[in-house]
């Protein structure tokens, strides 16, 4: 079980909205790629496409060493003969059949014998933890249940591939906590290939070995969770992920190591950079002090947001507002004074024009 | 991370590509089967209509013995002018004309009064007894449309067309006056009161999906009753009464059968009996310029309410969420309410069958003595005194033939409307947004601004001769099964897209990735979860075309003679009582058919059914 996806220049338009726009990826073996970004982004389009429900007007992509589709030779398979699984966001169980048929729907395409078929269905019931439910109609069971079910429909049948198509939109939060974790473990045994769809960044950076970040039908980022979060490549994708956002800063480099941020001036790490710049800093990464401290900057608490683990603060100064994220239930009080402390190595500097990360 | 880049291209494997792409979208299910779907629309619909305009502008032969300079077949404005022109034009076309909007005027409005009241009465009052009033106010629809028309000749009629005297004089002594016996006034009520249904289940349908909640919070603000009404109210519920008139107008503007009864006897024709009448004088030219005034007159009316409502939600009935609506208290009239309505009820459900099965019961029409009480026209034998020969109607084996000619037809024009249910639903759903896709769901909905009357007639025009390959069909049975299908077409597909619509497309979806095949998706997946749709569909239009006149009145023969024409042709040759022997009949057959469709599909399947 070690498919490799690779996507070559794939493009997709419908009408005049353009949903792909020249993409191309490479999933390694065994990874679990997530596709990110916010709706209407080309994401779903990008696994329909690569699950053989979309033909796209431009590009290839090859399932392991097999070429699957390709526009230059007019070739597309049907999604049956791409060896992959597919689960449904609103599930796609077929109401008239019970949760067995529904398992053994595509085994008996395939013609498996029945004796094989059954073992098939009590193991990946298993697999999911739904033992026992052979008998029910999707309609007799929870959202939770159904989501396992057509997980075990997609495991019964040992696709290379496992295609995921916001699978856990429709479930609570509490629900989706542990379908997460049984996401995870069940990537981490089977070892299959995965492309996981989401808008929910924080499912994106829990469960992926890579992430795919994509906004108008562009790649706009695809890299480890670590990178995405401490590295965005351009100012959509810093935007994007964490939460509270990031606090994006308008700057001028004014010399050597040196940002001014107009009230005041804050060190970097570069010396290359020139002119307009963007300032990103993740909340998490200001220092603040209730008194004066050398280096620090002084602001005004706004607001203090304490949530348990950990509080946000939004601090003012002037017209410069930032958030800044601390652990446990912070003591601050509101509109008392604060001194923040920025760290030159967790800064990333962008350029203002593009957008682009110039160093960081 | 470097993806390689796709190799350039010489322009022969450009073209092998192009090749492949083209052969694999015109293989694909939904376009094979919309392109199936486009050709037999062509033959079924397009060729038809555009015979039909031709055989107006070229020379007929039967033209030659009047107009000694005409060519066969060559092109003229002849029948135009002729028709349109003059006293002729006056006679044939524009008093007709006169008469086919009096009567469709008049009968909108009335059934528009009579329904929306019995729609509020049932959805929004506290009137007693509203759930059988509900039930029992679809059954003047699904009886044949001119029921009403020969039972008002029954109780109306008088002797100025010098036939037998009706009930009305009988018990009142003296003949009722010719403008209550025959032309526009009883046409209008009988259609009024088979046609009032369409409202009454728009109305109805509406008002059960206006979240009262809209109204209350109107309340709230203070607003009066009446503004309420005006502002919130009535605009949610005008595109239904649109609906509604849109219908009655075009189905009354090609109703043939009550015309027919009650408008020959003193020559009151409107366009549907005018066009029967010039072909059956042969003026196949004439007739069908009639025929194209009554499809441009359809249209206009449907190009008017589009404009007025939308295309969309015209024809769609507003999805129907049971709200719990506050019921208006009708007070100390509740109960003169309900006996109005029952009243209403008995005269025109009960009073017409009784009617019907008393003159039935008569051996000589209009003589109301006891002594003339008879099953002769049931289960009497022939006897050469009593219409023209004819044994009673159970014992008639050319009814037996008849009534077997309408079953067949209807059962086989039920399998195939289905059948292109299925695959016009499948084409168009999968295939939404594509331009295909449209062109198949505008073609298939032609069919519904052709009057039935007209429809006929365009048959005639394209069948009664051999076109390529195909025989002249005139005369068979087989055209009888094309025109029923043909005219359901908007049905079947309205109802095939609502059916596929229900079936979320990733539940097909599913089964692709799981490797199964067009077939075996559509038998174990599509099938299953839209076979009910279908089965009540198929009942449904069994039970629309065993009573369907005013399309097949041109095209039957007397080997293929249906329940339908036959009331008419005995009705015309004088046999009233005959004819109302088999309406009864007929309506038993069609009343056990909704019963059987109600235990089908509880209940709302006539609201579905009724090509709305």
């Amino acid at each position: 079980m070690s498919t490799t996806i690779t996507i070559k220049h794939l493009s997709k338009h419908f009408g005049t909205v353009v949903a792909l726009d020249d993409v191309s990826l490479v999933i390694e073996p065994e990874t679990f790629v997530t596709l990110l970004g916010p709706s209407g982004c080309g994401k779903t389009t990008l696994l329909r496409c690569v699950a053989g429900l979309e033909d796209p007007d431009g590009g290839e992509i090859y399932v392991g060493n097999k070429l699957v589709f390709s526009h230059p030779q007019g070739i597309s398979l049907p999604p049956g003969q791409r060896e992959l699984g597919l689960v449904f966001q609103n599930y796609a169980l077929w109401p008239h059949m019970k949760v067995d048929k529904n398992i053994t729907f595509a085994l008996e395409i395939q013609k498996m014998p029945k004796v094989e078929m059954q073992k098939r269905v009590k193991e990946s019931l298993q697999e999911v933890q739904m033992e026992g439910y052979e008998d029910r109609y999707p309609r007799e069971m929870s959202g939770g249940q159904q989501q396992r079910i057509a997980l075990a429909r997609m495991l019964a049948y040992r696709p290379k591939v496992f295609l995921m198509d916001e699978p856990l939109s429709n479930l609570d939060a509490r629900l989706r906590m542990d379908m997460r974790v049984e996401l995870k473990r069940l990537h981490h045994i089977s070892g299959a290939t995965t492309i996981y769809v989401t808008h929910d960044q924080v499912e994106a950076l829990t469960m992926s070995t890579t992430i795919a970040v994509m906004k108008e039908g562009r790649l706009q980022q695809f890299d480890t969770p670590d990178k995405i979060y401490h590295f965005p490549s351009n100012l959509f994708v810093a935007d994007f992920i964490g939460n509270p956002k990031v606090n994006l800063l308008d700057g001028v480099v004014s010399g050597k190591n040196s940002v001014d941020l107009g009230k005041f001036k804050i060190p970097i790490n570069t010396s290359y950079a020139t002119g307009k710049v963007v300032v990103g800093i993740r909340p998490e990464d200001i220092t603040i002090f209730e008194r004066p401290e050398p280096g620090a900057v002084e602001f005004s608490a706004y607001s203090v947001l304490p949530a348990g683990a950990d509080s946000t603060i939004i601090a003012r100064l002037g017209e410069m507002e930032l958030t800044i994220r601390v652990m446990g239930i912070s003591k601050i009080r509101m509109d008392e004074k604060i001194w923040l402390k920025f760290d030159p190595q967790t800064l990333n500097l962008y350029d203002k024009e593009s957008g682009l990360l110039i160093a960081s | 991370m470097a993806v390689p880049a796709i190799a350039a291209q010489t322009s022969s494997q450009r073209l092998l590509a192009s090749t492949r792409r083209f052969s694999r979208w015109l293989t694909s299910t939904r376009v094979v089967l919309s392109l199936a779907m486009l050709a037999v629309m062509f033959v079924m619909v397009v060729i038809p209509l555009y015979k039909l305009v031709e055989i107006t502008v070229t020379w007929q032969a039967h033209d030659l013995t009047r107009v000694p300079t005409a060519v066969e077949g060559e092109f003229t404005t002849f029948h135009w002018v002729r028709m349109l022109t003059g006293i002729i034009g006056k006679i044939y076309t524009y008093t007709p004309l006169q008469h086919s909007m009096t009567i469709a005027v008049g009968s909108t409005l009335l059934a528009l009064v009579i329904g929306g009241s019995l729609a509020w009465l049932v959805v929004r009052t506290d009137m007693p007894g509203r759930k059988l009033v509900n039930q029992l106010a679809v059954l003047p629809y699904i009886m044949p449309s001119w029921t009403l028309a020969q039972a008002w000749l029954v109780f109306f009629k008088n002797r100025t067309t010098g036939g037998t005297p009706g009930v009305f004089e009988f018990l009142v002594g003296q003949a009722p006056p010719s403008w209550l016996s025959y032309g526009p006034v009883p046409i209008i009520i009988c259609s009024a009161l088979h046609y009032y249904t369409f409202f009454f289940l728009f109305v109805s349908a509406a008002l059960i999906s206006i979240d009262s909640n809209l109204e209350e919070a109107g309340d709230l603000m203070g607003a009066s009753r009446w503004r309420i009404l005006r502002k919130i109210t009535m605009p949610l519920v005008l595109p239904a009464i649109l609906s509604g008139v849109i219908m009655t107008f075009s189905k009354v503007m090609g109703t043939f059968g009550g015309p027919n009864i009650l408008g020959l006897p003193i020559r009151y024709y409107t366009l549907a009996t005018m066009i029967r009448g010039s072909l059956a004088a042969g003026e196949g030219g004439d007739a069908f310029v009639l025929a194209i005034v009554l499809i441009l007159l359809a249209i206009t009316t449907i190009y008017i309410n589009q404009r007025l409502v939308g295309t969309r939600r015209s024809y769609e009935t507003i999805g129907g969420r049971g709200f719990v609506a506050q019921a208006s208290k009708l007070g100390k009239y509740k109960r003169a309410f309900q006996i109005a309505v029952i009243i209403f009820q008995i005269l025109v459900i009960a009073v017409p069958i009784g009617l019907l099965l008393w003159n039935t019961l008569m051996l000589i029409d209009g003589n109301y003595s006891l002594s003339n009480f008879t099953l002769q026209h049931w289960i009497g034998a022939a006897n050469t005194h009593y219409n023209s020969g004819e044994p009673g109607v159970l014992l008639n084996p050319k009814i037996w033939q008849t009534a077997w000619n309408s079953i067949k037809l209807s059962l086989f024009t039920a399998f195939f409307t289905a059948l292109l249910g299925i695959i016009l639903g499948y084409a168009i759903v999968k295939g939404r947004g594509t331009r295909l896709s449209k062109l198949v769901e505008q073609l298939a909905y032609i069919p519904y601004v052709i009057p039935g009357i007209a429809f006929g007639a365009v048959y005639i025009a394209m069948f009664a001769r051999k076109l390529g390959p195909i025989p002249p069909l005139y005369g068979t049975f087989a055209l009888l099964v094309i025109v029923s299908v043909s005219k359901h077409l908007p049905y079947s597909s309205r109802s095939g897209v609502s059916a596929m619509m229900q079936v979320g497309h990733e539940l097909e979806e599913a089964g692709m990735v799981a490797g199964a095949n067009v077939w075996q998706r559509f038998s174990r997946i599509i099938f299953p979860l839209t076979k009910s749709g279908f089965m009540s569909g198929f009942l449904m239009t069994f039970i629309t075309t065993m009573r369907e006149l005013s399309l097949i009145i041109l095209l039957v023969t007397p080997a293929t003679q249906l329940l339908a024409s036959q009331t008419m042709f005995y009705t015309e040759n004088g046999d009233a009582q005959m004819a109302n022997v088999v309406i009864l009949i007929l309506i038993a057959i069609v009343v056990a058919g909704n019963f059987i469709i109600g235990r089908f599909s509880r209940g709302g399947s006539l609201r579905k059914g009724l090509g709305m």
